[in-house]
């Protein structure tokens, strides 16, 4: 549990969907998954969408959350997901930052319809991870906004089935989460030895 | 018991051993197939094991005993069934920010998972109403997590945690090591306030006309009655104490204004209602106290100091947040006071309004009841005033709690033992057991409603066993008294599902099934008699059977949703629209 302001008036910075992109370091511990889903569920706050994955220590783990709420509640769920033992930080990315999702997409596509469908591939840079005489899956990674247009010009061809992950993030320049976590620990320090 | 580092011992043992060393005492539980093997060490221990009859029980004396003496409450219980009935006493601890360590059976792990005999997903059934829980799968681990369970119970802000161990863990052979410290990085709870904060809210402190302390359970939790009393006394500043809160300011205490809320005192209601500053001092704007919250205290500015950053901002926003201990922050309040030594508003306005509203709109009850029965009002004022305030009290949920809660003239800190939050009816005879299990010396005093009294008296069992004598004080008015209310109140008196019956059970024949001394009290003349008589017993749990007046109601009121500026006022004594 860290502190963030100690005087509450900071404002919250705004995602350009109209929603927070929090990454949350956590304790590689069983169960963490669930403690976090429940805290969301009982408090009733909404998650866009969520990805964990192991991170550069493998004692801990990295979420990926996007959620979308209010200013005020956004503080409400930081805090929240604060207080939970298991989490070691919590911090909201700008919106600048870095962020894809992953999506595999399987279409309709037969001989007459395959170069076609490998063109408009190409132009979103995605990857034929299979290929069938009556159908292509294609693997592309990307904003939420890039793999939604993606799926837009594929959409007439057929689309038979489509995977996609949530969204993972990581903030630009060379700043990490972990050196904003290491500096509210210092802060907080100092704050107890003062007082 | 003694074990050296690296000596063989089985999990059992080294949990038991561990528990020894966070200094426990006393352990209410019961036993059953999973957790047995922990009963075996517990032979050897200096911890005195209290066999309840429930684990509702034993959950509610572990929250019992930690609010009346300030430590950390245990319990036991076996896996399934056992552990699942724990989960209301774990949900009130929750709430009401209780120091409890509840420690779970659980099928052996290879079982785990496969709907074994008496298997219950405990960790995730108890997930949302703990501070943090554990399944341990490895003996290695229990010392480390019985200190970090410890540790994270009774520490920020309290609050009941559970630890879930497999059969086979406490089975299994491993070496004794105890750790010097936990390893929790996501957890480092501050206890002093930013010097900044601090610094602003002293400055509204100082300019307000009329500051208002709204103390709540913090401060008890935090040990800060007397850094509340200086600074109230420093500051000229009234206080109210919230249900959590009674005995934080003695009520006789001339800043004292008693409790708001639901059903606080005109005085405490009000003056919330009429501050231009609410210094909120470990409390959490609970819809119980603020009523209507787009209502509430419309003129303050607010100061709100809590231990738990997601209570600052959560109901209401503040215009200064203070994260840290009651304790430490009211002394860092008091010590920035002093330094700045600001020039205050005169508060007499202030003061001599409030006293006005004190002497005009007091709590009051009839000098007789319709029926002839007696008044619950008048059975909890004379246990209040022939204890004169020294012992520990306890209640149920209903109307008997805020009876009391009104009545009783609260002298203390960790005087006072209910459940606030999630408002658990039955949480007050074992309750009370706890209390008087870690206040010895004290009495304890249960003034119970004859519903809750039925959830949970199989506790009498362990009282006479166990030699825990409490007195017990049942507000018989047959009904479930605060369903009445509201059905009388808001659905036009049409009475459903209420009715228990006075006579049923025959509380005086119960009490001596149990081993306890049972009277009955009928005429008004009788109730000091009586409540004297209990106070000279103190070898036995005695229950009193007060017949009380059914069609009592408890005021003043503020309706559910209802705006604080509404409260009803009795009307046998106070006009429409006090």
């Amino acid at each position: 549990m860290v502190i963030r302001d100690a005087l509450y008036d900071a404002p919250a910075p705004r995602g350009r969907r109209g929603t927070h992109t929090l990454s949350v370091l956590v304790q590689n511990k069983p169960g963490v998954l669930a403690r976090i889903a429940g805290m969301f569920a009982r408090r009733g706050f909404n998650i866009e969408s969520l990805a964990v994955g192991p991170t550069e220590d493998e004692k801990m783990s990295r979420m990926t959350i996007v959620v979308k709420v209010q200013a005020k509640p956004l503080t409400q769920v930081v805090s929240q997901l604060d207080k939970l033992i298991n989490v070691i930080h919590v911090e909201e990315l700008h919106h600048d930052a870095v962020e894809r999702e992953l999506m595999l997409v399987k279409v309709t596509a037969g001989a007459n319809e395959r170069s076609q469908i490998l063109e408009i591939a190409d132009i979103f840079r995605a990857k034929v991870a299979d290929v069938h005489p009556e159908a292509l899956s294609l693997e592309a990674t990307g904003t939420p906004e890039k793999l939604a247009a993606l799926v837009e010009l594929l959409r007439p061809y057929g689309i038979r089935e489509l995977a996609q992950t949530g969204m993972v993030a990581i903030s630009r320049g060379k700043h990490t989460i972990e050196d904003a976590y290491q500096s509210l620990m210092q802060q907080e320090a100092e704050l107890e030895d003062v007082s | 018991m003694e074990f050296k580092k690296g000596d063989k011992l089985t999990g059992a043992q080294s949990l038991i051993y561990s528990l020894e060393q966070e200094g426990v005492r006393h352990i209410f539980g019961i036993p059953g197939g999973t957790i047995l093997p922990a009963y075996d060490p517990l032979i050897d221990s200096s911890i005195r094991h209290i066999l309840c009859r429930h684990e509702q029980g034993a959950a509610h004396a572990a929250d019992g005993y930690a609010q009346a003496g300030g430590k950390p409450g245990v319990c036991f219980a076996t896996s399934g069934p056992g552990a699942t009935n724990l989960v209301t006493g774990l949900a009130s601890a929750w709430m009401d920010s209780v120091p409890m360590v509840a420690i779970t059976g659980q099928v052996n792990t290879f079982a785990i998972g496969g709907d074994a005999f008496q298997e219950a997903d405990v960790t995730g059934i108890t997930l949302p109403v703990t501070k943090h829980n554990w399944l341990v799968m490895d003996a290695h681990d229990i010392p480390q997590v019985v200190k970090e369970a410890f540790y994270i119970a009774t520490t920020g802000r309290p609050g009941p945690v559970v630890i879930d161990i497999p059969k086979d863990v406490l089975q299994a052979t491993t070496e004794w090591w105890y750790p010097d410290d936990v390893d929790l990085p996501g957890y480092r709870p501050r206890s002093f306030g930013d010097p900044r904060a601090v610094r602003r809210a002293v400055e509204l402190i100082a300019q307000a006309r009329k500051p208002l302390v709204y103390a709540g359970g913090g401060i008890i939790k935090s040990f800060a009655s007397d850094e509340l009393r200086e600074f109230c006394e420093l500051t000229h500043v009234p206080a109210v104490t919230t249900l959590m809160a009674r005995g934080a300011l003695p009520d006789d205490h001339p800043l004292a204004l008693g409790m708001p809320g639901m059903h606080g005192n005109y005085t405490a209601v009000t003056s919330m209602q009429e501050a231009d500053l609410l210094i909120a001092l470990g409390t959490r704007f609970d819809d119980r106290v603020t009523g209507k919250l787009s209502s509430f205290a419309p003129h303050a500015k607010i100061v709100h100091v809590d231990i738990d950053p997601s209570e600052i901002g959560k109901n209401r926003q503040p215009d200064v947040g203070v994260v840290g201990n009651a304790k430490h922050v009211i002394r860092q309040f008091i010590e920035e006071w002093k330094r700045t030594k600001p020039q205050q508003p005169d508060l007499s306005p202030w003061l001599a309004q409030l006293h006005e509203w004190q002497q005009k709109y007091p709590l009051r009850y009839p000098d007789e009841s319709s029926n002839g029965q007696l008044l619950p009002q008048q059975v909890v004022d004379t246990i209040g005033r022939v204890t004169n305030g020294d012992a520990v009290y306890a209640s149920g949920v209903g109307q008997h709690q805020m009876f009391a809660s009104q009545y009783i003239r609260f002298k203390k800190p960790n005087s006072w033992v209910n459940s606030g939050g999630v408002g658990a009816m039955g949480y007050g005879v074992p309750a009370a057991m706890g209390a008087k299990v870690a206040r010895p010396d004290d009495d304890v005093w249960l003034i119970d409603g004859d519903g809750c009294f039925q959830m949970t008296c199989q506790e009498l069992a362990t009282m006479t066993t166990e030699n825990i004598p409490v007195k017990i004080g049942i507000l018989n008015n047959a009904y479930l008294g605060m369903v009445r209310q509201w059905q009388e109140l808001f659905y036009d008196g049409r009475f459903s599902g209420i009715y228990l019956g006075q006579d049923c059970p025959d509380y005086v024949k119960l009490a001596e099934a149990y081993g306890a001394i049972g009277f009955r009290v009928e005429h008004p003349e009788e109730v000091e008699p009586v409540v004297e008589k209990a106070q000279s017993i103190t070898d036995r749990t005695v229950v009193i059977d007060f017949r009380c007046d059914p069609a009592e109601k408890c005021y003043p009121m503020v309706p559910a949703a209802a705006s604080n500026d509404d409260i009803i006022m009795d009307p046998r004594f106070f006009g429409e629209g006090a």
